[in-house]
């Protein structure tokens, strides 16, 4: 069976993750429950003619994409598969209102073609030229994990392609914000790096664009080998358990073999126990790592975890501010990645040194 | 010729039936579904024609017997309804009895209700249920739940191809072993948010809309929900199960071309179409019938019958119809309408009718099956093409 | 007639983002579509809205617009004898 190799990797997200040589050494304390992400140079990689139109999320999706493009040294992909929880949230919100507003009349196209979910993935097709496969996810907290499940089959059909799977989520002014009102974000301001041990309801909001170029072989500037992803809709805390423990036997592995676990915690006292559950039983005398206290949580948030691993492979380093626990290992070879968001949309998968 | 992924099941609630069968009935008396908008509250209520289906909201949650306090959105609503049908065709009771998954095509997913609710959440607290509706992953979930589906659960977003993607990830799931059977398809219901979308860029008509022809206005918005069960071989033998027909080609190409337009040259239709065919292991000639994308848009059916010309021939072009003309454009559900009115072709042989049309393009020679007719037919070819110059064509067999 | 062709210059830059062009740089007869200021069909349909929004122009079929929206001069003479508001 061919493999699954990240040969490239970049992310925006609140923290400045686009600068190579800061591994989340430097990060921003964040004092509000909505922040934004840490925005590079977008005029260094699109065209101003381009960028007229494009809403933030596509600017992070088309920025991202090239970096990514480029460390994997590949030109054109065989496929361009996004993820997104919320699609392009901002045009779509200001289209929305402006229906609502103006009685639905003086209403202009912009606007709404930029709000379909799959506009990330379409003009990054478009600034490529690429008229391979092309889909969009939209799953909630797997929107990320079921891209690369879909390049993960592609691999295994058609070993010599290059695929590019990203994530992308933004914030929109007051659709993000009506989710303070449904309890999935906290009320109150609170400091982001002490997000883990804020014991109240809900969480925080963020943003961000995770891109991947995924391929079959093992090359020169592979990061990490995907070996295995998963997702499932709905479990309860010990079915995850277990499903876990069957994931990682599926692998011909057994938990001794798992170095570190890279976990979704969001600081949420309702739906934290799902990772506490783990960190406290099978997973107790191991690494453990949580990043949603510095990125924040939206739903390609998880992609993060992806980066984070591939990160510490490539550096032999592990950030000190995503450590909970004092465990530490050594030369890492086996990362797992769990994460879920409000009990729903579970993902697991295992990353590996290569 | 590649045997394909086995059929077991479909659903489907539309403009013209509230069942697979009510839509046969409906197609075989050419009765279509367009009108004048009756439910959904908009200014442009006498301006366009659309597919709505008549039924209330109330009327949909008495269908599927759900508590007064819910969060189910109309696109939700229907979606349920027509998997459970599918479910129920494929006499499946037992979810958990093997791995089994569900996707879900949608555009604008709970779009009804954030419209409905959205400026007044502060205000009204009860109708918060509905905040989470934004997320079109909401409504897949709130289907996945009704029917029982706990394992693999995603929703595919490609605009009007989203369904025929959620049909060619599912194929090509059980093809590759990792699932056992899956409900693969789309729903959309008709919202303010598409209504007025579609309206910004014009091409929405004001009259029944006629695909392929010179005249054509541009298209109906139709709502729909469509689903297909489709299995391994393994369970198909292991149960005896009644294979209703085959997804035996699939592809996907991007136009590149613009944001919402398609090229004059129908280069990423024509992709999709010839990789379809590979895939099936076919060659042009073995189609027998095309049910076209045809929405009746000026750019839409050009660059769609260049496409079809340059991998059929012009005079040698298979039948081919659109039968959007009876349910308007469902957008993200009409891949798997259209599937499903594939696989009754296939069963009846019955072409169902391109209505509307009167006067040959002036571009090239096309001329769609104006009225209903016998033929006995094997393999279908079905495109379905969208925004972001998202272009798929599915392949079903007998 | 000089005072409406500036007010549409400033309303396309505002309508169409058009953040990097100044007033000065779109000539009374420059082509906005194609090789001039490479507007696209898009932007079309956007200048029927601004037609219909601050004119009282309203075109049925988006066609028409192509040869109305030549440049900023022809469709000043257009919005001057048509303009309802």
């Amino acid at each position: 069976m061919s493999g699954c190799y990240i040969n490239g990797i970049a992310t925006i997200t609140a923290q400045p993750t686009t600068d190579p040589n800061n591994f989340l050494e430097d990060v921003i304390a964040f004092d509000e429950v909505i922040f934004r992400a840490t925005d590079p140079d977008y005029k260094a990689y699109i065209k101003p003619s381009a960028m007229r139109r494009m809403s933030k999320s596509v600017k992070m999706g088309v920025t991202t994409s090239k970096i990514a493009l480029a460390s994997s040294c590949i030109e054109m992909p065989d496929a361009i598969i996004t993820g997104t929880g919320m699609g392009c949230k901002q045009d779509s919100e200001k289209f929305l209102e402006k229906i609502l507003h103006n009685d639905e009349q003086f209403l202009t196209p912009t606007l709404f073609i930029q709000s379909t979910h799959n506009t990330v993935g379409g003009q990054i097709a478009l600034g490529l030229g690429c008229k391979a496969y092309n889909v969009t996810y939209v799953q909630g907290a797997v929107s990320f994990e079921t891209s690369i499940i879909d390049a993960h089959l592609m691999l295994s059909e058609s070993p010599e392609k290059n695929i590019l799977v990203g994530g992308i989520d933004e914030i929109a002014k007051n659709s993000t914000l009506l989710h303070t009102l449904d309890g999935h974000i906290k009320n109150k301001n609170i400091n982001v790096l002490d997000l883990l041990d804020s014991n109240s309801k809900g969480t925080v909001c963020s943003e961000g664009a995770t891109f991947v170029v995924l391929g079959s072989e093992r090359k020169e500037n592979s990061l990490a080998k995907i070996v295995d992803i998963e997702t499932k809709n709905a479990a309860t805390p010990d079915e995850i358990k277990k499903d876990i423990e069957k994931f990682i036997d599926r692998q011909g592995l057994s938990i001794n073999d798992i170095d570190a676990i890279v976990l979704g915690n969001n600081g949420d006292i309702d739906f934290d126990h799902y990772y506490k559950n783990l960190q406290n039983s099978i997973f107790s005398e191991k690494e453990q790592l949580c990043y949603k206290h510095v990125i924040g949580e939206y739903h390609t948030a998880s992609a993060v975890g992806f980066w984070i691993a591939s990160k510490i492979f490539e550096t032999n380093k592990v950030p000190s501010v995503l450590k909970v626990n004092n465990i530490s290992a050594q030369n890492h070879k086996n990362i797992l990645l769990y994460n879920q968001y409000r009990a729903k949309n579970h993902s697991i998968a295992l990353l590996q040194r290569c | 010729m590649s045997k394909g992924i086995a059929i077991t099941g479909m659903g489907i609630i539309s403009s013209i039936g509230d069942t697979v069968e009510d839509n046969f009935h409906a197609l075989r008396s050419t009765v279509h579904g367009i009108s004048r908008i009756e439910f959904l509250e908009t200014k442009h209520k006498d301006a366009i024609m659309v597919g709505e289906i008549k039924k209330t909201n109330k009327d949909l949650e008495n269908t599927l017997g759900l508590p007064a306090i819910n969060s189910f959105s109309r696109t939700a609503m229907i979606g349920a309804i027509a998997a459970k049908e599918a479910l129920d065709n494929a006499k499946i009771d037992s979810i958990d009895k093997y791995r089994t998954g569900f996707v879900s095509g949608t555009s604008v997913g709970g779009m009804d209700m954030t419209e409905r609710h959205y400026l007044k959440y502060h205000e009204i607290k009860e109708n918060r249920r509905y905040i989470e509706a934004q997320h079109a992953g909401f409504t897949t979930e709130s289907i996945s739940n009704y029917l029982g589906i706990r394992g693999y659960v995603s929703t595919i977003s490609t605009a009007c191809s989203s369904a025929a993607n959620a049909i060619m990830l599912g194929a090509r799931m059980i093809k590759a072993g990792k699932i056992d059977r899956i409900v693969v398809g789309g729903t959309d219901a008709l919202s303010k948010f598409t209504i007025n979308g579609f309206g910004t860029l014009m091409i929405l008509s004001d009259e029944e809309c006629t695909p392929f022809d010179e005249n054509r206005k541009g298209l109906n918005l139709g709502e729909a929900a469509a689903y297909l069960v489709l299995e391994s071989d393994e369970i198909v033998t292991k149960e005896n199960k009644e294979v209703l027909g085959r997804v035996s080609g699939w592809a996907n190409a991007n136009d590149a071309y613009h944001q919402t337009a398609s090229s004059s040259d129908g280069e990423g239709a024509y992709l999709a179409m010839k990789k379809a065919l590979e895939v099936a292991n076919i060659s042009s000639e073995d189609i027998d019938y095309i049910n076209a994308h045809g929405t009746a848009t000026p750019n839409n059916d050009l660059s769609e019958g260049v496409a079809m010309t340059r991998i059929f021939g012009e005079d040698t072009i298979p039948t081919f119809s659109s039968t959007k003309a009876f349910t308007g454009h469902t957008l993200a559900a009409a891949g798997s309408v259209e599937a499903v009115y594939s696989i009754l072709s296939l069963r009846e042989h019955l072409i169902f009718p391109n209505l509307n049309f009167q006067t040959r393009m002036k571009e090239f020679s096309l001329i769609p099956q104006t009225e209903l007719i016998s033929k006995e037919m094997k393999t279908i070819l079905s495109n379905s093409f969208g925004f972001g110059g998202n272009c798929s064509t599915l392949i079903f067999t007998r | 007639m000089a005072e409406l062709r500036e007010e549409l210059k400033e309303k396309i830059i505002e309508q169409l983002s058009l953040e990097d062009i100044e007033i000065g740089e779109i000539g009374d007869d420059d082509p906005l579509f194609g090789d001039g200021l490479g507007l696209d069909s898009i932007d079309a349909l956007e200048l029927i809205v601004l037609l219909e929004k601050d004119y009282g122009i309203k075109l049925k079929d988006p066609k028409e617009g192509k040869a109305i929206f030549e440049s900023v001069g022809v469709m000043a003479d257009y919005i001057s004898k048509h303009r309802t508001k």
